[in-house]
């Protein structure tokens, strides 16, 4: 594995280009294209103000600067540097900006979740859409990019919208029946929509392409409900997250629940594996040492080196109760993710936050259990084999896969606390972001 | 009982302390009873004559003996005295009766230990049963304690069974109580979150109003030039024909989604099918063959039946192609059947090895471990032979063929070979030789039936000929004046033979044209001569200068 040099990054805007050529960062106001491989700087770009938000297009030659305190959208592009585009929303305000699938149209959120507005980088037409839900993903885009899935309010009650996106026409709408709409989401094979509601009311809805509800799935009543929902790669399996600490999986071919999968804090199953971060302590040896202390040894006698150690089943894990009066408590299953190969889904329960857990889809089991020594921040896997690169707040990155799992220390001076990672799309390498800068770091194909 | 009853006599006043000593003596032991009995005429002379004179004293001796006669007479004795009035006495009889009373008081003291020794033992018994009685009236009270305690836990138990059903009842009544305060509190928030949010919309679309009112310049987009489209293509109007254009294209890839699928599924079912054949088939073969068992066969003889129906049914290779109800029923229920039957079967197995093994009777139809293992021994020394053998065979051949090292021994038998080779050939010359021989002998033998055969035929139409004419000359005398007769006459002749020919031409005529309806007569009836001729040339000459006047005449009249 090999780390490159640290550059400065502000609000953990470090994105790989689709077609995994570049890398653009931004630093304030300013933003900076690289080459993935050689990092060398390919563009830079100044925009208007600190930059919130920044996108690529889907065919890498645009990229998109949000700033929504001045309410300002700057697109950029990279075949010709000279090119500029600056859509400003004025006092309509904006609260998110996103790509349409096609690279040629921008939606902007305005503030209070007046409008969406539709700009085209083709034509002069500007479309409106009416009444948006004012949710955490209101929208969604199929993976093949021809519908994209609005979700609206109007009256109290929710409505979903379906566009046809080469020409922005409506092609379906209908109300879904949620108390409140939390999220939306296109399986990868764009013809199930999950819908799903506030974390008061446990409901999934999924509705096929054209408007039919095809089934509703309820677990529970009364307490508090979905927190997280994945599809699998094929489209084959839903993985649902709820805040009981259990994930539920359902088919598709049924749409009912498959198995549940619990998440206790003591692993009695002999046949999970359990690897545990231990810290390994480095010995000085007395007599190296010089005074002044050398950068290197001082950074080697203060940073811990860890490795991971197969821990004896029953093995107990840090469990924390959250404290029961605030919203949005820190438990239940907060994040989830399916491997590209679609045999493993890697979970987080936040009620054992330093627990990463990896279920075996294929027999429907758990499969390894990642006990790291400080709070799980991310996870991502790997967009090409079984391969999860996890981060925890330092600077190492852990890495694991069916062979086994490696935690590596960042050889870099500083402090540098990774709190993002992102792969590239090769799988070659990826970008480990902390708050002020950002590495990448590149791996060997045959390593783990 | 130790007392000398019959002793006390009230005169003896004087010596009762010595009677009373004794007396008092007496009820120590049986065992010094006899002592003391034996014992008392020993005691010196002083005391027994003073025991025998509390009795009987020099005076009274006439009284004494009288009182004795009376006793012993009342007592069934027989008096002492020698004649029954007299003073005399009969000392026969005094001993005797003194005998008697010796022997009825060893009887009296030995019916006395008798009964002491019993009374002793009804006292131990006594006693025992006492210990007895004391002990299980003991084990009474201990049991009727237990009893007691463990009715009071008994009772307590229930009560706290009950106090704990109570507590759950409670509990869930609560649990529900609480759900309805949930549920009511959720629609009241609702209410009132829509409530907000009618408000929060109001307010919404009164800023849009505002915001649109104010027509900002500033809500715009500076581009420096429009880009083109990505996919290169125009931008086209929306119109009800890319309206329903879209709804078509989403309808195809629903439906490409669910042919997918379906395909997926088909796939699914062909392969699971296939494996429950598999399975059927291997059940099958692993149950054990019906003609073994007879019992088995009564038992599950209905049941096979119809497994053999299903079989037959189920086995043709496209019954598995249909997807329908039935037959997804029948192979389901049939492989369940069968799964049955090799359970029990395997379970019948079980038993029988745990029957064997604890030695029970043996089956015939269960073989014996050590008969299991020998057989199994002799079956490989046979396979260790077998090999061997082949092992030799097969060195022996190899060394046939590599042996001839020297060249004599490659040509001695080369020779040998050569020798071999030409013999059979031979053979098979002389074979080859023969057989001509016989082809020959076989085509004279054809031809000379050939040959003879046509001289039969031509024998056989020279006697048809006849008799056609005998036929006709029968039929002409019978009529004399027959057109037939007299056409053929003028032209031919008068000769018989004429007559006969003219007959038979006449006759053949019809024939001819019977046969051959197409060709001109006279052709024909040349063809037909000219055949007879050549039949006839092969015959006997005699026969030829008539063919040859025929021919000639025939000619005459043809010209």
């Amino acid at each position: 594995m090999d780390f490159s040099e640290l550059f400065k990054l502000s609000g953990l805007l470090g994105r790989f280009s689709p077609d995994g050529k570049c890398l653009a960062s931004c630093v304030q106001f300013r933003l900076v294209v690289r080459d993935a491989s050689t990092l060398q700087v390919l563009q830079l770009y100044t925009c208007l103000d600190q930059i919130q938000y920044i996108e690529w297009s889907s065919d890498s030659l645009f990229i998109l600067c949000a700033m929504y305190k001045r309410g300002i959208v700057q697109v950029w592009s990279l075949e010709q540097p000279d090119w500029h585009c600056k859509i400003d929303e004025g006092s309509v305000g904006l609260v998110a900006s996103c790509w349409s699938p096609d690279g040629r149209h921008i939606l902007n959120t305005t503030e209070f979740h007046l409008r969406i507005t539709v700009w085209s980088l083709c034509t002069k037409s500007v479309s409106y859409i009416k009444y948006p839900k004012a949710c955490q993903q209101g929208i969604a885009f199929t993976k093949d990019g021809r519908y994209m899935a609005v979700a609206e309010r109007r009256d109290c009650k929710d409505f979903i919208s379906i566009f046809v996106c080469s020409d922005w026409q409506l092609l379906r709408h209908f109300d879904t029946e949620t108390q409140d709409l939390f999220g939306i989401e296109w399986a990868p094979n764009g013809c199930v929509l999950a819908v799903w509601d506030t974390c008061l009311e446990y409901k999934i809805l999924l509705y096929s392409l054209d408007g039919r509800l095809l089934s509703t799935y309820q677990a529970y009543e009364w307490s508090l409900g979905v927190k997280s929902i994945a599809w699998s790669p094929s489209s084959q399996f839903l993985a649902i997250g709820s805040y009981d600490e259990k994930v539920r999986i359902l088919n598709h071919v049924t749409w009912k629940k498959i198995t549940e999968f619990e998440h206790p804090a003591t692993i009695a199953n002999t046949k999970t594996i359990v690897y545990k971060e231990v810290e390994k302590s480095l010995s000085v040896e007395t007599e190296r040492l010089s005074f002044p202390p050398t950068r290197a040894l001082a950074s080697s006698l203060f940073s811990t080196q860890s490795k991971y150690d197969v821990s004896q089943v029953p093995v107990s894990l840090q469990y924390i109760k959250p404290v029961a009066d605030r919203a949005n408590p820190k438990m239940g299953i907060g994040m989830l993710a399916f491997s590209p190969d679609n045999c493993f889904l890697a979970t987080k329960n936040d009620n054992i936050p330093n627990a990463v857990w990896i279920w075996d889809i294929q027999k429907l089991k758990l499969f390894v259990v990642l006990e790291q020594l400080c709070a799980v921040q991310s996870f991502q896997w790997d967009p090409r084999q079984p391969r999860l690169a996890v981060c925890t707040g330092n600077s190492k990155v852990y890495l694991w896969s069916p062979a086994g799992c490696v935690a590596v220390q960042v050889p870099l001076e500083g402090d540098f606390q990774i709190v993002s990672l992102s792969w590239h799309a090769s799988g070659d390498s990826m970008a480990l972001l902390s708050k002020d800068n950002f590495c990448m770091c590149y791996l060997e194909r045959e390593e783990v | 009982m130790g007392d000398w009853k019959a002793i006390t006599v009230p005169v003896l006043s004087s010596d009762s302390k010595n009677i009373f000593q004794y007396t008092s003596a007496k009820k120590v032991s049986p065992s010094s009873m006899n002592s003391q009995v034996l014992r008392l005429p020993l005691p010196s002379s002083k005391s027994t004559h003073g025991f025998f004179s509390a009795f009987c004293t020099e005076e009274n001796i006439e009284q004494s003996v009288s009182y004795l006669d009376r006793e012993l007479t009342t007592l069934g004795f027989p008096s002492i005295y020698a004649e029954s009035k007299g003073k005399e006495l009969n000392l026969i009889s005094i001993i005797n009766c003194m005998n008697e009373l010796l022997v009825l008081q060893h009887k009296n003291l030995r019916a006395q230990e008798e009964v002491e020794i019993q009374h002793l033992k009804l006292g131990s018994d006594m006693e025992h049963l006492q210990n007895c009685y004391a002990k299980l009236k003991e084990q009474l009270e201990l049991s009727k304690r237990e009893i007691v305690g463990l009715q009071e836990r008994d009772r307590q138990l229930q009560s706290k069974n009950r106090n704990l059903h109570q507590l759950l009842k409670n509990e869930k009544d609560e649990v529900q109580k609480l759900q309805n305060i949930i549920s009511s509190r959720a629609t009241q928030y609702n209410h009132d979150m829509k409530r907000k949010e009618r408000e929060y919309n109001k307010l919404k679309e009164r800023l849009h109003q505002l915001v649109m009112n104010k027509k900002d310049k500033k809500i715009a987009m500076e581009v420096l030039n429009y880009v083109g489209r990505a996919d290169g293509k125009r931008g086209a109007w929306r119109t009800d024909k890319t309206e329903a254009r879209n709804e078509e294209e989403m309808y195809k890839v629903l439906l490409s989604d669910y042919e997918q699928r379906q395909k997926q599924l088909l796939v699914e079912n062909a392969e699971l099918k296939k494996v429950l054949q598999q399975m059927k088939k291997e059940i099958i073969s692993l149950l054990p063959p019906q003609k073994q068992k007879p019992k088995e066969r009564s038992e599950d003889g209905p049941v096979l039946s119809d497994l053999e129906e299903d079989i037959g049914e189920l086995n043709k290779e496209n019954m598995w192609e249909l997807s329908c109800e039935t037959v997804r029923e029948q192979l389901t229920n049939s492989i369940r059947k069968q799964w049955r039957m090799l359970k029990n079967h395997v379970e019948k197995l079980d038993n029988q090895v745990s029957r064997v093994r604890s030695g029970a009777l043996n089956e015939k139809d269960v073989i014996s471990r050590e008969d299991h293992e020998l057989e199994t021994e002799k079956l490989e020394l046979e396979i260790q032979q077998c090999k061997e053998m082949i092992r030799t065979q097969q060195q022996l051949l190899q060394q046939q063929l590599m042996s001839p090292c020297d060249d004599d021994t490659t040509l001695i038998l080369q020779d040998c070979y050569l020798l071999e080779e030409r013999e059979r050939l031979q053979e098979e010359w002389r074979l080859f030789r023969e057989q001509k021989k016989n082809f020959e002998k076989e085509r004279r033998s054809f031809t000379e039936a050939a040959i003879r055969l046509g001289l039969e035929r031509k024998a056989f139409e020279e006697d048809r000929g006849t008799w056609l004419k005998q036929q006709f000359l029968s039929m002409s005398t019978d009529c004399k004046h027959s057109e037939n007769v007299t056409a053929p006459s003028a032209f031919l002749g008068s000769s018989d033979q004429d007559n006969r020919l003219a007959i038979s031409t006449s006759q053949r005529k019809p024939h001819c044209v019977l046969s051959v309806p197409v060709s001109p007569e006279p052709c024909q009836m040349s063809q037909y001569i000219t055949h007879n001729s050549s039949s006839a040339a092969s015959k006997t000459p005699a026969g030829d200068s008539k063919s040859n006047q025929w021919v000639e005449r025939d000619k005459e009249e043809t010209e």
